[in-house]
């Protein structure tokens, strides 16, 4: 696989950025879609997450990537048998997984089935993991998330909604874990996301390009630099990326330990409760949001600060459409923090 | 290298009568005009076959035709023999493309054999992609994906497989209008647009680049600097001419990096950064730029000595002033290449803030019965759906063995030579492109509604007409006096049309808002079962009624606008027509308001009409 650009070299795009630390430091936080323009580093910075992510604990040998800590009912039928028969299960360190959904994928590769090789050769019935069980407990990518085919929709939604993936199919019955984080990118003129794709996104990120001619200039010369020699590249960024790493990880630790405090989430309230957003989703994930930020920033509690900075990706895809308002969501998202928080 | 036209003022004037030399001098200028364009997509075959990776693509807007043929030509001698050079036919399915599983061998084998699609063949090379205009979305998109990662990601009919590639597309793109384009997710991955529509046969003379040129600029490309005012004049120019993806700046750089190394030169100079901008940014120029660049001025740069001068006979290239910065002198040079129909654009203002979108207009829909078939999915036949054989076979194939075996466990019949089971049922699905319905809404208040409603009337039977034919249908709106009334639901059918257009009254206010938001719903409810609506409003604009259908000019003149505002952000196809004798600018202000196309038509007749809308939809 062709190297990626290094995250720490990505210019600008400061909320892109921080939305994808955010994913990456709570996970319960439900992905991030970038919507964007063409040519604004979308898919590198996407990209660039795998290389940031700090290794997880998994059972040795297990198809799925099991959490040797987790309770028995997240774990797959061949793990969960390993503990009832009073087996230990061995642990080793793994990369988190980041996988890429190709637009063109079938939807047998998708959510698994009959392994072909072992049923030509050896007349086997074995079930091949597909790319669900692969990004569970990691990040499943949809590069052009809005092109994606309708069944292959469905079947992502049914299987992100209860975190288990069930194939029926090809005689095989079998059902494992799958969670993940979903991470999409796309471009609105290409076609509008179906709304119960959207709402699966914790975070929505809208990116422009970059208008000052500084900017361009260093994006521009940085990618230049990165093509010719890769390998070089990605050595000269490699301090900055592991600072990110370790602030990830930190982030990751103190995350428990940040207090939410109930003004905070009063303010919350009041904010989605002003802008409408539909259902309690949007209060949930803005408050995970800030709180993943306030870690992020070593921060003991969460305050208005967070959550101001967070609003905007935490909310701005939840809005109902008013046809009489034609500003931009993001807009109107700024307006009513401005009007609850003051300037 | 040439650069731009000549300036016109710096001919001979013709000794005679004034006109002819006016008219000679324009056949002088348009001719030399069309040379440097020959010669520019000259410089960009040779440019693409020095980088044909760097440069990722080149589009041709072309009809086919010798011009297209000679410039193809040019290309194939330029690029290597030993690289491969693969064509991508229209409608190649993702299996080819991509690759997948091989039956045929799957089946000797007896074990899964992948085949490389033609992605991972072309490896090294050049595709070309015919008839680009009309690439399906799905092809656009993993070509773009191929281009953006170097590499083939292949998940299906149980294959997994990465496999590198890197390569150029040339893309022949025969659209003969506007509305037929190429993606533009592919466009923004091809560093060039050229188009040769109008280069006449005999401008297309052969150029000068030879194959060894090529092979001695690829071996330089590598080596060569890009000092940093050359960037900052490229991302100056793409800036000022609101050029705002990055990666076309980027494109710009490679570009003129390709053309310094076929000069035989080891770092970019002025001239390269001229060509990239010609090349590359130009086409793309969204608003023409202002004449002052108050920023960003540097120390006025010398432009670098010329290595080897302008070989061709029209070079009166206006004379580079020496003061002027860098980053004006590329500007100008990118402004002497914008093409004409887009500086038109550009002049009129036209280019409007929401881009084109290629997902609402004629929108195909999936999932239907009917219309060009779009690859299979599994599932079962009947309720309409067809069954693919082929692909079906193609799934049953790789179980016979297992199945064999299963049935001489089972000890029943071994007679049978393929056993398909419902789970290797693939149906075909069906891509069918929406039907377009246009929604008149008619101002009939006052005085000249008769009249106005006539026309509209007539406009109405002359669509459906011939709506057979093209499977559209026609609704219509009249607001007058308190609100809107829906005369005519959407309808294919001319006699009912006919009957309920019969008895129109006219005459009363004019309740522009109503008029508008029934507009707006009825559209909705259009693109709600799977239609593409388009909005024809026939108005003076001069509002006097207000939303709650009381009288009132200046409130009646903002709900309409509010109205308008709406409507524009559901991003539907409207065409204004101003219908009053004299023109005024409100039906104007309200077309802008709305996202309309404005038609002045003051003695508009039925024909004229439906000849507008037919031009919009």
């Amino acid at each position: 696989m062709p190297a990626a650009f290094p995250f720490s070299a990505i210019v600008a795009q400061d909320e892109m950025k921080l939305a994808i630390l955010i994913a990456a430091t709570d996970q319960s936080i439900g992905g991030v879609l970038v919507f964007g323009d063409r040519g604004t580093g979308k898919s590198t910075a996407i990209r660039a997450l795998a290389a940031l992510l700090p290794p997880m604990r998994v059972v040795e040998g297990c198809a799925y990537n099991c959490d040797p800590d987790a309770p028995d009912a997240a774990l797959c039928a061949s793990c969960r048998e390993n503990r009832a028969d009073g087996f230990k299960l061995k642990v080793r360190k793994g990369a988190v997984p980041v996988v890429d959904l190709p637009l063109g994928a079938t939807e047998d590769r998708v959510i698994g089935a009959l392994d072909l090789e072992s049923a030509l050769t050896r007349g086997e019935k074995r079930f091949e993991p597909g790319l669900l069980a692969r990004a569970h407990r990691g990040f499943l990518y949809i590069d052009e998330a809005n092109l994606l085919e309708d069944h292959l929709v469905d079947a992502l939604l049914d299987v992100a909604a209860s975190g288990e993936n069930v194939v029926e199919r090809e005689g095989l019955s079998v059902r494992h874990p799958a969670r993940f984080v979903l991470v999409g990118s796309g471009n609105p003129e290409e076609g509008e996301l179906r709304p119960q794709l959207l709402d699966r996104f914790g975070l929505s990120v809208e990116v422009t390009t970059p208008q000052d001619l500084k900017t361009r200039m260093q994006v521009v010369r940085l990618r230049d630099e990165f093509e010719r020699d890769p390998d070089a590249f990605i050595e000269k960024h490699k301090r900055k990326d592991a600072k990110i790493r370790r602030r990830i990880l930190h982030a990751k630790e103190k995350l428990a330990d940040v207090e939410v405090p109930d003004a905070t989430l009063e303010r919350a309230s009041q904010l989605c409760m002003k802008l409408g957003t539909d259902g309690l989703r949007g209060e949930l994930t803005l408050i995970r949001a800030a709180r993943a930020f306030a870690a992020l920033e070593d921060d003991d509690s969460v305050e208005d600060k967070h959550l101001k900075r967070v609003a905007p990706p935490a909310l701005r895809h939840r809005l109902r459409r008013n046809v009489l308002d034609d500003a931009g969501s993001t807009t109107r998202v700024n307006r009513a923090i401005e009007e609850l928080f003051g300037t | 290298m040439s650069t731009a036209a000549p300036a016109p003022g710096q001919m001979e004037p013709g000794p005679t009568d004034p006109q002819a030399a006016e008219a000679a001098r324009a056949a002088a200028a348009r001719q030399a005009q069309l040379a440097a364009r020959w010669s520019d997509a000259c410089l960009a075959a040779a440019l693409f076959a020095v980088d044909p990776v760097g440069i990722g693509g080149l589009n041709v807007r072309a009809l086919p035709g010798p011009v297209r043929d000679i410039w193809l030509e040019l290309l194939r001698e330029l690029l290597p023999a030993e690289e491969p050079l693969r064509r991508i036919p229209l409608h190649i399915a993702d299996g080819r493309l991509l690759g997948g599983l091989d039956l045929a061998a799957t089946l000797h084998a007896g074990r899964p054999v992948a085949e490389r699609g033609l992605l991972a063949e072309a490896d090294g090379g050049v595709v070309l992609l015919a008839m680009a205009e009309r690439v399906a979305r799905n092809t656009a998109a993993h070509l773009s994906a191929a281009l953006d990662n170097q590499e083939v990601m292949v998940e299906r009919d149980g294959i997994t497989a990465r496999t590198p590639t890197r390569f150029g597309v040339i893309a022949l793109d025969e659209g003969a209008n506007d509305e037929e384009q190429v993606p533009d997710t592919l466009k923004d991955r091809f560093a060039v647009l050229l188009d040769l529509n109008d280069i006449p046969y005999n401008a297309a003379l052969p150029a000068d680049h030879e194959p060894i040129t090529i092979r001695r600029a690829r071996e330089r490309l590598r080596g060569v600097q890009v000092p940093d005012d050359m960037l900052e004049a490229i991302c100056g120019t793409a800036l000022a001419l609101g050029v705002d993806s990055l990666r076309t700046s980027l494109f710009a750089q490679r570009v003129a990096r390709a053309a310094a190394a076929l000069d035989g030169r080891d770092a970019v100079a002025m001239d390269d950064v001229s060509a990239a901008a010609r090349l590359v940014l130009a086409p793309r120029a969204t608003r023409i730029p202002m004449p002052e660049q108050p920023e960003d001025q540097q120390q006025p740069e010398e432009p670098p000595p010329e290595e080897n001068q302008d070989d061709d006979e029209n070079s009166q290239s206006p004379e580079q002033d020496i003061d002027k910065p860098l980053e004006d002198v590329v500007l100008e040079a990118a402004q002497a290449a914008i093409p004409d129909n887009l500086l038109a654009m550009l002049k009129m203002g036209a280019m409007r803030s929401r881009s084109r979108s290629h997902g609402k207009s004629g929108a195909s829909q999936s999932g239907s019965l009917r219309g060009r078939p779009a690859g299979t999915r599994r599932g079962e036949p009947g309720a309409g759906a067809r069954l693919a054989v082929i692909d079906t076979l193609r799934a049953a194939a790789p179980w016979q063995r297992l199945r064999q075996q299963e049935r001489a466990a089972q000890g029943t019949g071994s007679d049978v030579l393929v056993e398909v089971r419902q789970d290797d049922f693939r149906v075909t699905r069906y891509k069918q492109r929406s039907e377009t319905t246009t929604i008149f809404v008619v101002d009939a208040s006052g005085s000249a509604a008769l009249h106005r409603l006539a026309e509209a009337k007539g406009a109405v039977e002359l669509l459906l007409a011939d709506c057979y034919v093209r499977r559209d249908r026609v609704a219509m709106v009249a607001f007058r006096g308190p609100g809107a009334e829906l005369l005519l639901p959407p309808t294919r059918s001319l006699v009912r049309a006919k009957r309920s257009l019969a008895g129109l009254p006219g005459g009363g206010g004019t309740p522009l808002a109503a008029g508008i938001d029934a507009a707006l719903d009825l559209a909705d409810g259009v693109q709600r079962r799977g239609g593409t609506p388009v909005v024809v409003v026939l108005t003076d604009g001069r509002a006097n009624v207000t939303r709650e259908g009381i009288g009132g000019r200046a409130q009646a003149t903002d709900d309409a606008l509010a109205s308008a505002r709406a409507f524009r952000v559901a991003a539907l196809k409207a065409l204004v027509v101003d219908m009053s004798p004299r023109p005024r600018p409100d039906a104007e202000k309200l077309a802008h308001a709305m996202g309309a196309v404005y038609l002045p038509l003051p003695h508009a007749d039925a024909k004229a009409l439906s000849g507008a809308v037919q031009a919009v939809a």
